[in-house]
């Protein structure tokens, strides 16, 4: 039963091998001669403007929150679909019954995000301008093109 | 564990490196030929016969080039970071089969293979965001954040999709769901396979992991922490010569795995389109010309369909990105949560209802899901505003049709 994963762990010792040696090799086979502008972060050859350790969206934490709740829902959901089959047949209403509330619940938290706009990516000004409306636009932003002149 | 076993394990290993490293130049190439003959350009053509040396060259130049280290930069992790990058995308085809015999069967066939996949291609996401965050600059700080935000939604998606297979198979171990896709087409059809892309279940998560794949190696139209456009090259920007090589490797090497999962998932992994074994039950009873079709069919055919499946799938992401525009962030985002998880929820629940009720009802519920969205969600899309506009303009006509 270990045993079955043995060759993993000699695979990870080879693999662990092969990316160290991508990362340290260029050390070893390529020139050095640094210079100040060279180590300069990189803004498309202008003199850098102060430092990357700068505030970013919320967006970002919020995702991997969610990420969270969700991965480990669909993570307790993978033993209840690898035993279903094996499930007596009187058994197996039951057990999705019990897996639907479980799974239920998760998608009222679901549409509770949703509705409570954590999904939204969009700037909320320059979502209600992008609203459709019922009528066409009253004046096109484009000029239509005059014909041939 | 004894020697012998040992032995086979490390045959096994160098076996499935030197697919992933052997075919990689191969797919390089491809990937680069193929997008200039999408673009009527010529490509690389010089090194070799039809530029196939090219990947190589490139490879050697990028070991001998300096390189340069950020002076900003948090060091330990800036150098850590493309080898986090690399390392996953190495192991995480150990538990494929790549065929029916103790050669090629995987590298460890342990019984938690698909949750073994997952659990390494997430590990991808430390690597890019690391290397994004280490480096000190605003475009790969910015690149590094994307990726991980659109790796891990795209996550959840993938495993859902793969939900289907373990559903349908009952089993993580790959080499069941495998065997699960060598039964008759449908239960009834004889001389075809059951792969699991032709049944409904199959068919729709089959789909949905195909856009989670293409979102997860970052590739066009998701191809967002590189926009080149306005991030330069996301979180690669500081990186040169082999670390860069680094990156580079495991992006490709992460390609090819994760076309092997597809194929071995939803489209039978080794197993040839239509069923050989009645050859081989007359090879049993008639031998001579039968047995030599037997053993071409049986012993060498099946890795060879392997590689066809996977090239086939390389080949669509590099015809997609040839094809498709980039999405917008806010339309990636949608496209994860709003879109792929309801689906696969619902492809899931209706996959549960066919396990315990049969197919009649799972049926139903599949016209009933589509009819309602096609009904609610489908006619209550807005109208494309940019029509109008269209209609209200003249028709563009240059002076001179200087082409005519």
């Amino acid at each position: 039963m270990v045993a079955d994963y043995a060759p993993l762990l000699l695979l990870f010792a080879i693999a662990i091998v092969i990316a160290l040696v991508m990362v340290g090799g260029s050390w070893l086979l390529g020139p050095r001669r640094p210079t100040p502008a060279k180590q300069s972060s990189y803004e498309c050859g202008i003199t850098p403007v102060g430092s990357a350790r700068e505030r970013f969206p919320i967006h970002f934490y919020l995702t991997a929150m969610l990420f969270i709740i969700f991965d480990v829902e669909v993570a307790f959901l993978y033993p209840f679909f690898v035993i279903l089959r094996e499930l007596p047949a009187e058994v197996r209403t039951f057990a999705m019954g019990i897996v639907g509330v479980f799974t239920l619940l998760l998608i009222v938290g679901f549409l509770y995000e949703w509705k409570k706009g954590a999904l939204d990516w969009e700037d909320p000004i320059e979502r209600r301008r992008l609203q459709p409306t019922a009528e066409p636009n009253p004046q096109p932003a484009l000029q239509p093109v005059s014909g041939e002149q | 564990m004894t020697l012998v076993d040992l032995g086979w394990a490390l045959l096994r290993i160098a076996i499935m490196l030197g697919f992933l490293l052997g075919t990689l130049p191969l797919v390089i190439w491809l990937e680069r030929r193929a997008l200039a003959w999408f673009q009527c350009r010529v490509g690389p053509n010089r090194l070799g016969p039809f530029g196939l040396l090219q990947p190589m060259a490139d490879a050697a130049k990028l070991f001998f080039k300096e390189e340069i280290v950020p002076a900003n930069a948090d060091r330990l992790i800036w150098a850590l970071a493309p080898a986090l990058s690399l390392f996953p995308a190495l192991v995480a085809a150990a538990t494929i089969p790549w065929g029916p015999n103790r050669l090629l069967t995987p590298v460890a066939d342990v019984d938690i293979g698909l949750l073994y996949f997952l659990a390494m291609s997430s590990l991808a996401a430390y690597g890019v965001l690391l290397a994004g965050w280490s480096s000190n600059n605003k475009y790969s700080l910015l690149g590094g954040l994307r990726a991980s935000a659109q790796v891990i939604s795209y996550e959840l998606g993938m495993g859902l999709a793969l939900a289907t297979a373990i559903l349908a198979s009952g089993s993580l171990r790959m080499t069941s769901i495998v065997e699960m896709q060598a039964e008759p087409l449908w239960g009834v059809v004889p001389f075809l396979h059951n792969w699991l892309i032709f049944t409904p279940w199959g068919l729709v998560g089959g789909a949905l992991f195909f856009i989670c794949m293409l979102a997860e190696t970052n590739r066009a139209p998701f191809d967002l922490p590189e926009a080149e456009s306005e991030l330069v090259a996301g979180y690669q920007t500081e990186y040169s010569s082999m670390k860069f090589a680094a990156f580079f490797m495991g992006e490709y090497i992460a390609i090819i795995a994760i076309c092997a999962i597809m194929t071995t998932c939803f489209l039978g992994g080794y197993l040839a389109p239509v069923n050989f074994s009645p050859i081989q039950t007359l090879a049993e009873t008639q031998g001579g010309v039968f047995s030599v079709l037997a053993t071409i069919t049986v012993a060498l055919m099946p890795p060879i369909w392997f590689l066809l499946k996977v090239f086939g799938l390389v080949f669509s992401f590099i015809w997609i990105r040839a094809t498709l525009l980039r999405l917008r962030y806010d339309q990636l985002m949608n496209l994860g949560w709003r879109f792929l998880i309801p689906v696969g929820l619902v492809n899931l629940a209706l996959l549960v209802v066919y396990i315990v009720f049969g197919w009649v009802p799972a049926l139903v519920g599949y016209a009933l899901v589509a009819g309602l969205y096609f009904a609610t969600v489908g006619a209550r899309r807005p109208p494309k505003r940019t029509v109008e506009l269209v209609s209200q303009a003249q028709p563009y006509r240059p002076k001179e049709a200087h082409l005519g």
